[in-house]
């Protein structure tokens, strides 16, 4: 019972993995997406406010159709992609990435914003009559005071990531070892009938997994309020 | 010398500001909250941008809209100790203090210098989270000076704190504006500040400049009175210690036109002194007074004789260069007999003392 199967271990180390690269993905465009929003008035700030929350209004099922019409070996952007640098995205782990990425963006976007809202713009101002550059006053003063943001962003990321399914299946299919994620295996368990032990063990997985992320987020979020001297909770 | 000339738009907000303040010295920016003060400031900080005009320290333009000058506030070498102090929450006293060091530039006043002068030295290793509102300001002070800037602007360092705060801080800031030998912009709505801080003063009332000039002639002028005068008018005199009476611990203080007697103040002879003396203390008489315990008379010249309605009435003084301002009954100046152009005897009931660490008023009689 506790030694894992090839199959779990390959679910299990995937999804981490897809995880992982969506969480580092999302990070630096929602921070850029979110610093665009909170900061700049431009016309078509709506467009792009919009367009960032659709994975949030649409089936995922959309979205997984769009990055295939998008990102397939045959589409405008994937064969692009696959001519000049040979990277193929549909029906490949990298592709389950990119899709999780995509449905989590707008999550991070909004924890991310909202910290950068909240943030004392004044405190931007006075490191600026210090002499700090633009570049200065980001590093030192924007970024690490939205840390809580950046947290939150980053551990709804990944949580998303780790739940996604309706985008994942109809961008990169369920390939064992390739794009099944631990939802997928699961989904595929539940197709066979019969016993349902398989289908417990991998819920039973994604449980404990998500139980240590949150453990992990919350022992983190403590350690950012501590370094910001307790004047700032996490932006949630 | 600062000089500033520009006009601000926000809104249904206009401000007008034309002024020149001296290249040493405080420079108080004084009026009702929403007159423009801070946004004067701001403009010359750079983190307000006026519609057009010119600002420049020193010779050097930081804005001038015809020219499409517009320096960056982090090209602008200034200091700025913000109302509510903003110091950066993530980083320890030190590092805040130490933010607009650059490398290569002016190594002074350097970080022992400063965390001496403003007594940092316990706090260095906090957090801005754990200081008083005292200790902040203290800190914010230290943080801009040590940037090394080449005008250091004050946005109601003391607003935010309570009286016992200020009395903690305002010793820190009269030791500064001695030390320091570059233009401070002061900006308060407390008159007792602007007297004991500043040098040049700078009257503003919705977003006009009323006037601008030394302290003792702005808070002299009666038509200012609505502005200058918190609780009471009164004339600012400034004074250097004369002598010292150590058998009746009195001090004399000259100024042109008279001199006063206090109780003793702990000052060397020579050192400036500025006296508030309020209108109410003073009284008046035709023929040098004898007979009276009182120790300061005064002679001085009539100018001015306020009119109203009111049973009061406000008569301005001229002892040598020196403007006092006495008010009095409208029947004391009928029966006086007072005109403009008479020799009276102003008699100084009692005489605070703006300047000097003593602080509390003094009974003179």
């Amino acid at each position: 019972m506790l030694s894992l199967t090839p199959v779990e271990i390959d679910a299990l180390l995937l999804s981490l993995r897809v995880g992982f690269w969506s969480v580092a993905i999302c990070l630096p465009l929602g921070l850029l997406i979110a610093a665009i929003l909170a900061r700049c008035r431009f016309p078509g700030r709506w467009l792009l406010d919009g367009i960032v929350h659709l994975p949030l209004v649409l089936p995922p099922v959309v979205i997984g159709y769009v990055l295939l019409v998008l990102l397939g070996r045959r589409g405008i952007v994937g064969a692009w992609l696959y001519e000049t640098f040979e990277i193929t995205l549909a029906f490949t782990w990298k592709g389950a990435a990119i899709a999780a990425a995509v449905m989590a963006l707008p999550l991070t976007v909004r924890a991310i914003r909202l910290s950068l809202e909240q943030m004392d713009r004044g405190l931007e101002a006075a490191a600026r009559t210090l002499g700090a550059s633009e570049f200065r006053v980001f590093m030192t003063i924007t970024l690490p005071l939205c840390l809580p943001g950046l947290l939150t962003g980053a551990i709804l990321a990944f949580a998303r990531s780790l739940g996604e399914f309706g985008a994942t299946i109809t961008f990169v299919s369920n390939i064992p070892g390739e794009t099944q994620t631990l939802p997928l295996a699961l989904f595929a368990e539940t197709q066979v009938p019969g016993d349902a032990t398989p289908a417990i063990r991998l819920t039973v997985i994604a449980i404990a997994v998500a139980l240590s992320a949150l453990v992990a987020s919350e022992f983190l979020a403590r350690r950012v309020a501590k370094r910001l001297g307790g004047g700032q909770e996490g932006a949630s | 010398m600062i000089a500033v000339d520009i006009t601000v738009r926000r809104g249904a907000f206009t401000l007008n500001a034309a002024f020149e303040a001296p290249s040493n010295g405080v420079t108080a920016l004084y009026g009702r909250s929403g007159s423009g003060k801070t946004t004067i400031i701001n403009a010359i900080a750079g983190l307000v941008r006026p519609e057009h005009g010119r600002i420049s320290i020193a010779g050097s333009t930081l804005f001038d809209s015809d020219a499409e000058i517009d320096l960056p506030s982090a090209k602008r070498r200034l200091g700025y100790v913000f109302q509510e102090g903003r110091l950066f929450p993530h980083m320890s006293v030190e590092r805040n203090l130490l933010y607009g060091r650059t490398a290569g530039a002016d190594p002074h006043p350097t970080l022992a210098e400063t965390v001496d002068l403003l007594g940092l030295a316990p706090l260095l290793d906090r957090r801005p989270a754990s200081l008083s509102g005292g200790e902040r300001q203290r800190v914010a002070i230290g943080r801009a000076l040590l940037a090394a800037p080449r005008i250091l602007l004050m946005d109601e360092p003391l607003a935010s704190l309570d009286a016992e705060r200020r009395a903690e801080i305002l010793p820190y800031l009269a030791a500064l504006r001695r030390k320091l030998d570059i233009p401070v912009v002061y900006v308060s709505h407390q008159m007792d500040e602007v007297i004991r801080l500043a040098d040049t003063m700078v009257l503003l009332e919705a977003g006009e400049i009323v006037a601008s000039g030394s302290v003792e002639a702005l808070t002299s002028r009666f038509d200012l009175a609505p502005l200058t005068a918190e609780r009471d008018a009164g004339a600012v005199l400034a004074c250097t210690v004369a002598e010292h009476d150590p058998r009746y611990r009195l001090t004399r203080l000259a100024f042109d036109g008279g001199s006063l007697w206090v109780g003793v103040l702990n000052l060397p002879v020579g050192e400036p002194v500025r006296v508030r003396i309020g209108a109410r203390d003073v009284a008046l008489a035709l023929t040098p007074p004898s007979g009276i315990s009182m120790l300061n008379v005064i002679a001085a010249t009539v100018t001015k004789i306020g009119s109203g309605s009111g049973p009061q009435v406000d008569i301005g003084l001229l002892a040598g260069t020196t403007a006092l301002w006495a008010r009095l009954t409208r029947r004391s100046v009928a029966e006086l007999g007072l005109v403009p152009g008479m020799t009276v005897h102003a008699l100084v009931k009692s005489v605070s003392i703006a300047d000097a660490a003593t602080g509390p008023k003094l009974d003179a009689g």
